[in-house]
């Protein structure tokens, strides 16, 4: 990646000198500002602008328990690497915590795993794993036996929303953060545009969400580049786990995500210049979410009678999966469908299976 | 496919009430009833034979019912929205693609009917409105041959002469015009303008803005009180996306409105709920000539956005319909509706007609600041930035720190001395705009403050 993109220049730019320290020899392009930077700089930009974010929005108070949401891939896995070194450096006096779930994925979650479980040693981070098992009796695997591949994402990301909030109790944590970055957020407002879905378009800028709810979850890589991540853990040799879920087969990205990375590649700044405008939009407050109770069965939060979980685990527990999918559909919907199906396995989203990366 | 979104209900961020919304977008825009599977009548009126070709939402319709139900769009938004009074003088528009010209069309025939009802009409009550055309010439800037835009115009003044009576004059102006009174120095001008600009993408979003200031100089030199503009469905929906793109939520809302009254001269979008797809159909079935002209394709932002939203639309027939819906309700802004005539002209057809749609007074004026480039309203950001503004500064730097973010990233030079250069070629209705608004508030603070400056190297021109 160093300097390989200098077609021809790449001679010239050799002895370029870090236009940061001015000192050492520029190693990258910063995706984010394409100013040309050594690697000690970088590291320092990126680490410092993660300690803002983090300061200017309060994001945590001293003395909190934190949990951080751990899959083992390469935004967890920064984010817990980060986080540890920021907590040290300038004093948080926070307690951090390592969270994972384990949705019983052989092959897929049981190696990620490993990878969390060399993180608990190597940043000397305690670890706790919840699993779908423990907490609903059914591993995804037997769930996949039992309704085939399709609509199985359902099921992942409901359990897994759910399993979090579950494991940040049992943890005692004041507040839960995951390694959503600056692409992932600009991806969500465009797809509440696209999806037409007003009342989250509101809020999915926030950096702290489920204030309301039993543990707030907070993103402090609300303004960090995708790139940058990725950047940060192949020179910092971070050990994480990049294999997709094999429920959920990226091989392709969604529409929107490579949109992203098209404006990306010809305005870096898109990125950031669209989560401004999803913090800036006009909308009246009266577009709210649905009123939060809590579920009958579980005591979750939920705006129904049962939370999509339960009602999910009751259609596998009474042998009918298909429970709790589909709503009722109208002729208008199938013929709907039927288009979707027609025109292939595109998505306009990147991420079919809830954020497996959370 | 193991999980593709179709089958993945409740993923990521989804839930029920959008889902909802999404069954609700796709059918908003088909009036037709699904139980009713027979394919060889029109949905509407169950005995002629549809169309054929088109997508599923057109493609059930006759020809007369999809032109009437194309025209029943028009004409609801411009009577929903008071665009147009029988009073009125409306300029339209004119590039010569399909957009402008079915606004054309329709406008005219909306004209028409009204003339008819004036001439049956025993008290002549109800006046006329007028109609004009404007076409901006852009050969200074496009790289298309004279002779091909000479031929054009020619064709715009036989489509334009060929419309029934009234007669509608059809202004023919250089976009340069707008930078100089004369032709060759305002050439000189525009490129001097238009080369100061590295960012491709602020390069042809300045140009729009030029172009509609154009508009607004013809319409307000000719005793024109309405703008009429083709955007439709699907432009709306590309610059909705844009515009998110370039960081401009906030004052998005403002543009994708039926009316923008933020103008000298109100502009209205009467095909806002029609689909390029049915416009383009329109001028199929009735052979209303189009002419292609300045069609350069665009490139930057803009470009990966259109092709981004055509895929997006090839994916989904509905999805252009729910962007500019889902857009639609973010806050509109006061200038989003006609501003309520001061005089009691508006007949008393017209105050019933307003009554009916239960249209609101406009709220009072709100204290918004606009960007002398683009003339959006400014955020928070924007104005705390202005109010920031240090002593020393020069006209050009004043201007600059009045535009909004977006035009100073991709259209404002960032080197002070280019910055400058560009700001003595700007066209004299947008510095005059950018001294109206806030900076003009700026400079009244200075010159009242005036003597308690230490340095006076500032200069105030
Ligand atoms: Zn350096
Ligand atoms: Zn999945
Ligand atoms: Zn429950
Ligand atoms: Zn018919
Ligand atoms: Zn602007």
């Amino acid at each position: 990646m160093e300097e390989a993109d200098g077609n021809g220049k790449s001679m010239k730019g050799r002895g370029r000198l870090c236009c940061i320290c001015s000192k050492r020899r520029a190693a990258l392009k910063r995706p984010k500002t394409l100013e040309q930077i050594c690697r000690e700089c970088f590291y320092e930009v990126f680490e410092e602008e993660i300690h803002q974010v983090i300061v200017e929005n309060q994001l945590f108070k001293p003395g909190e328990r934190i949990a951080i949401g751990a899959s083992g891939g390469k935004d967890s896995t920064v984010l817990a690497y980060v986080l540890s070194e920021l907590n040290q450096r300038h004093n948080y006096g926070l307690d951090l915590f390592l969270l994972s779930v384990d949705e019983g994925i052989t092959g897929y979650r049981d190696d990620s795993l490993e990878t969390v479980k060399r993180n608990e040693i190597q940043y000397g981070l305690p670890l706790k794993i919840v699993s779908y098992k423990d907490l609903y009796g059914w591993t995804m695997d037997e769930i996949v036996k039992m309704i085939g591949l399709k609509n199985n994402c359902t099921f992942c990301g409901v359990f897994r929303r759910q399993a979090l909030d579950r494991g940040a109790a049992l943890l005692k944590v004041d507040k839960l953060a995951t390694g959503h970055n600056a692409d992932d957020i600009a991806e969500t407002v465009l797809l509440n545009i696209l999806r037409g879905d007003i009342a989250r378009l509101s809020r999915c800028t926030s950096i702290i969400t489920g204030e309301d709810g039993p543990i707030p979850r907070c993103k402090p890589f609300k303004y960090t580049y995708e790139k940058e991540i990725v950047m940060y853990a192949y020179f910092k040799r971070l050990d994480y786990f990049s294999t997709e879920c094999i429920y959920s087969p990226n091989a392709y990205r969604g529409f929107a995500r490579e949109f992203i990375k098209d404006l990306e590649r010809i305005r870096p700044r898109a990125i950031l210049d669209i989560i401004q405008s999803g913090e800036d939009f006009r909308i009246s407050t009266s577009t709210k979410m649905p009123e939060q109770g809590t579920c009958e069965r579980c005591g979750y939060i939920s705006s129904q009678k049962w939370c999509k979980a339960c009602v999910l685990l009751e259609g596998l527990n009474r042998g009918l999966p298909k429970l709790g999918i589909g709503r009722s559909r109208g002729l208008n919907d199938d013929r709907k469908k039927g288009i979707k199906e027609n025109i292939g396995t595109k998505s306009i989203e990147s991420k079919q299976c809830g954020t497996l990366d959370f | 496919m193991a999980c593709n979104a179709s089958s993945c209900q409740s993923n990521c961020h989804r839930n029920e009430e959008q889902a909802q919304e999404e069954e609700f977008g796709g059918s908003a825009n088909s009036i037709s009833n699904y139980n009713d599977r027979n394919l060889n009548v029109c949905v509407k009126c169950k005995s002629n034979e549809p169309i054929s070709g088109g997508n599923a939402e057109d493609g059930r319709f006759c020809a007369d019912c999809f032109r009437s139900n194309l025209y029943g769009k028009f004409r609801l938004a411009v009577i929903s929205n008071a665009m147009i009074c029988p009073t009125d003088n409306v300029l339209v528009a004119f590039s010569g693609g399909s957009s402008s010209r079915v606004a054309l069309q329709f406008v005219h025939e909306m004209q028409d009917k009204s003339q008819k009802n004036f001439d049956a009409s025993r008290d002549r009550s109800l006046p006329v409105f007028g109609v004009g055309v404007a076409f901006i010439d852009e050969r200074a800037i496009f790289p298309v041959s004279s002779h091909e835009i000479d031929k054009a115009i020619q064709d715009f003044r036989s489509i334009v002469s060929a419309l029934a009576p009234p007669r509608k004059e059809l202004h023919v102006v250089p976009i340069e015009n707008i930078c100089s009174s004369s032709s060759s120095d305002g050439r000189d001008r525009l490129k001097n303008l238009l080369d100061a600009i590295s960012d491709s993408t602020g390069k042809e979003d300045l140009l729009l803005h030029l172009r509609m200031l154009s508009l607004q100089k013809i319409a307000s030199e000719n005793g024109y009180n309405r703008v009429v503009l083709g955007s439709c469905t699907s432009s709306i929906a590309c610059h909705v996306i844009s515009a998110i793109v370039k960081g401009q939520g906030y004052s998005l809302p403002g543009d994708i409105q039926y009316v923008d009254a933020r103008w000298e001269i109100p502009v209205v979008l009467p095909l806002r709920d029609c689909l390029t797809q049915e416009l383009n159909r329109l001028c199929h079935l009735d052979g209303l000539k189009t002419v292609e002209l300045h069609k350069v394709p665009y490139s930057g932002i803009n470009g990966l956005v259109s092709s981004f939203v055509t895929l997006l639309q090839k994916e989904n027939p509905s999805r252009e319909c729910t962007i500019v819906r889902t857009a639609g309700k973010l806050t509109p802004f006061h200038f989003n509706s006609i501003p309520e005539k001061s005089d009691s002209n508006t007949t008393l057809a017209t105050q019933r007609r307003l009554k009916k749609y239960n249209l609101k007074p406009n709220e009072s004026l709100s204290s918004e600041s606009f960007c002398p480039v683009c003339n959006s309203p400014l955020n928070k950001s924007d104005l705390l930035r202005q109010s920031n503004l240090q002593n020393h500064q020069t006209s050009s730097d004043i201007f600059g720190a009045a535009c909004c973010s977006s035009c100073r990233f991709q259209i404002l030079p960032k080197d002070p001395s280019s910055m400058e250069h560009f700001y003595t070629h700007l066209p004299q209705p947008l510095v005059a705009r950018a001294k109206r608004g806030g900076y003009g508030n700026l400079s009244l603070l200075r010159e009242q403050i005036q003597d308690c400056l230490i340095s006076d190297s500032e200069d105030e021109s």
